[in-house]
């Protein structure tokens, strides 16, 4: 484990804490991110909106960071990146070290410094929010040193354990998937990694729009696994093209199940099925996957000039923003709270905005209707208020009686959800399943009830983010690597 | 990639290909399909598995020239690969001895329902096939359905051979005639729903198997969904063979032709004249 005491005495560190008083480091205002232009980028399918900071601005917003004795920020990160460590490497001009250091706990730096919820994990937890200051721009500075390394052509191989000669498989190529790879291969065992589709990544492929993370980020991560012996098997489905049977019969001593959450919820209302109205995971799946938008792409997709996407997530900012980029010219997020218990992150919901998305709160579709070839028209919302908090902590919205919107649409974009995909569970008998289909996990090790088989990610979630899935898949690591060991003693 | 080892036309518009996909050919069943996608560019389709050899590792797919994807596929050839190939995808079909069974497929149809036939005739049960398509030429692999029938209906549309009239007409010459314990229809979904109004009212369950628009086949998309008793299902997990009595054609046809428009755009792309 790292010593992030000892690190922080080290002399060099020393220094540079000295070199600026915390009060000047206070004074120091966050960085802003550069952006493309809303204007602009809402007619660019794949052109990334946060432009990434300069080596000025890193520099400059490193220096906000007070490396403070107690850094609580660490403790807001899902796999505890040594998060003052890469920023004071960043500050006195290291800038591949503090890639290094990001690299010690994750394997998809690049990744989770555009799409980790940085607000809600360490950021939220940083020291200068109690003094009333902005947090560090932890996220933006972790991109900065990802992208460093990346772009220089400098990218470093993690230090590997000399081979274990033992096989180990993981199903699905998401982000538990990836990250579980990645920490057993560097302990030195061999690993095979199955994608039922035809491209690696999983939610990061199928799920995420280039506008928000480029494939060619997910490439360079992806290449980064295969340097360090990670092989990838594409169009094979655990449970159907191969059993778990037949991979024990080829000696594979784990498994890890990170197979996602792969069934979109709809909402069982009138008109759901008409021409027009999909998934979320349907329409980005078009788009991104297939390449739909590309007239070369032989994938149609629907390019609505009215589309409405119902619900408040990430999926469903991301879906609304493609929509706009397609083509849109009125594009909706409908929503049954307001802005406040929106679960989409907060950069999401403003680039949003900017592109022009309008925003439909206390709305909540109750039926659809459609011409005479059965292609949506329209959509009934029911106008909500909210009610007194529920489980969850936030309000409930609530109906009000009688009132009513009709609203004219030419598409519709389901978001509300999906349920852990079933084909892993379906298949392996005896694997422990909660009434909502997620696997049963121990949730230190992440061993499921069949002792060789271990699971992470949304196929234990039930629906969570990047970062988490992540933090399962080295949880898992960890977990069967210990089990693996502990079998031949 | 996965080789074509033989490609025979069986009619102007569908191909016979047997491919290389070992694994797919030991792990399918009856009733299983799966995805394909021909080209970097290309677009994932669900093709029903017709027949598969475990010991040349090949399974046969039947493919009809409709859109852009199939006439893309089509145009391979013996020894080329087609680019992706994942499966088998569904659930497989319930086969066990319910006594008489009549199989109703109607053209391409008769692909998928063959290995249905031979699972069914292999339960011990007696299988009765109406094998139905608009004209002679369109009747596909009717030895081999042969083989696996106690007895053969040939009907086609113009009456150039076998019995003259519709798929329903053999099937109900058969109800009429017989106890029939089960029926099995795969065909184009108008000729489905037909069969399956015909067998509803003489009260005979009916399994359909279904071929919706499909994207990752595997439950992740929902393209597929179909109403079935009420309840939204999805084809790719839930299916692909369905009570037909209580499959919503009118609406499974309405979301078939969801994409028509662009489709027809896109074909221009391999035949700009058309």
């Amino acid at each position: 484990m790292t010593n992030f005491n000892e690190e922080r005495m080290q002399p060099w560190r020393v220094e540079l804490r000295n070199s600026m008083k915390p009060k000047d480091r206070l004074a120091i205002s966050r960085v802003k991110m550069p952006e493309l232009d809303p204007e602009y980028r809402c007619h660019t399918m794949k052109e990334e909106v946060n432009l990434g900071l300069t080596p000025e601005m890193a520099l400059m917003e490193s220096k906000r960071c007070i490396d403070c004795a107690n850094p609580t920020c660490v403790q807001g990160c899902p796999v505890s990146i040594n998060i003052p460590k890469f920023i004071k490497n960043i500050e006195r001009g290291e800038f591949l070290e503090a890639a290094k250091t990001l690299k010690e706990t994750s394997v998809l730096t690049a990744v989770c410094g555009r799409v980790c919820p940085q607000e809600k994990q360490c950021e939220a937890q940083c020291i200068h929010l109690k003094t009333k200051n902005e947090a560090v721009a932890i996220g933006y500075l972790e991109r900065f040193a990802a992208d460093y390394e990346r772009d220089t052509g400098n990218i470093s191989i993690p230090e590997m354990a000399a081979p274990l000669h033992k096989k180990v498989a993981a199903v699905g190529s998401g982000p538990a998937g990836l990250a579980f790879a990645g920490d057993m291969a560097k302990m030195g065992y061999e690993v095979v990694l199955f994608e039922a589709l035809h491209e690696i990544g999983g939610v990061l492929r199928y799920g995420i729009p280039e506008f928000r993370l480029p494939n060619k980020i997910v490439d360079a991560e992806i290449r980064n696994l295969i340097a360090m012996g990670v092989h990838f098997v594409t169009n094979c489905i655990i449970g159907k093209t191969i059993t778990i049977d037949d991979l024990l019969a080829e000696d594979y001593k784990g498994i890890f199940i990170g197979s996602g959450a792969g069934l979109p919820r709809f909402m069982n209302i009138k008109g759901e099925n008409l021409v027009g109205i999909m998934s979320s995971n349907e329409y980005l799946t078009r788009v991104n996957l297939m390449d739909a938008a590309n007239p070369e792409s032989d994938t149609p997709v629907i390019k609505g000039k009215k589309v409405a996407v119902i619900g408040g997530g990430n999926t469903a900012m991301d879906a609304v923003r493609t929509a706009r980029r397609l083509g849109a010219e009125k594009a909706m997020i409908v929503y049954r709270r307001t802005e406040q218990e929106m679960p989409a992150r907060i950069e999401e919901i403003k680039h949003a905005k900017e592109e022009g998305i309008e925003f439909m709160t206390l709305r909540n579709p109750i039926e659809y209707y459609g011409d005479k070839n059965g292609r949506v028209t329209h959509m009934l919302l029911q106008v909500m208020e909210l009610g007194e908090p529920d489980a969850s902590g936030r309000r409930s919205p609530v109906e009000v009686k009688g009132k009513t919107e009709l609203v004219e649409v030419d598409e519709v974009i389901v978001s509300v959800g999906v349920s852990p995909n079933p084909l892993i569970p379906q298949s392996v008998k005896g694997l422990e399943v909660t009434s909502r289909g997620t696997l049963v996990v121990n949730e230190e090790t992440m061993q499921t009830s069949i002792p060789y088989i271990f699971a992470g990610g949304d196929i234990v979630r039930g629906g969570a983010t990047v970062i988490l899935a992540m933090g399962d898949g080295r949880k898992a690591a960890k977990g069967m690597n210990e089990w693996i060991m502990k079998q031949n003693s | 990639m996965n080789k074509i080892v033989s490609k025979e036309y069986l009619s102007p518009n569908v191909v016979k290909f047997e491919v290389e996909a070992p694994l797919i050919a030991k792990a399918r069943r009856a009733g299983h399909f799966v995805i394909v996608r021909v080209g970097e560019k290309g677009e994932r389709i669900p093709l029903t598995i017709a027949d598969a050899n475990t010991e040349k590792g090949t399974i046969t797919l039947i493919v009809q020239k409709i859109g852009l994807s199939t006439s893309k596929l089509c145009e391979l050839n013996e020894g080329d690969c087609i680019t992706d190939l994942v499966g088998p995808l569904g659930k497989a079909t319930h086969i066990e001895n319910f006594g008489t069974v009549v199989c109703a497929c109607g053209g391409v149809g008769t692909a998928p329902m063959l290995p249905i036939a031979e699972a069914m005739k292999k339960a011990g049960n007696h299988v009765i096939t109406v094998l139905a398509a608009r004209t002679k030429e369109l009747i596909i692999l009717e030895e081999q359905m042969r083989k696996f029938s106690d007895e053969i209906i040939i009907m086609t549309d113009d009456g150039s051979y076998g019995n003259k009239g519709l798929v329903t007409d053999g099937v109900e010459m058969v109800l009429k005639r017989q106890k029939v314990d089960l029926c099995v229809t795969i065909g184009p979904a108008i000729m489905m729903k037909f069969v399956s109004e015909l067998t509803k009212k003489y009260n005979i369950p009916t399994i359909a198997s279904l071929n919706t628009i499909m994207v990752d086949g595997t439950g992740m998309c929902g393209a597929c969904r179909i109403s079935v008793g009420g309840k939204t299902k999805f084809v790719c997990v839930d299916g692909p063979e369905f009570d037909a009595h209580q499959v919503d054609f009118d609406e499974m046809l309405i979301r078939l032709n969801g994409y028509k428009d662009i489709e027809r755009e896109q074909l221009h792309k391999i035949a700009p004249n058309t």
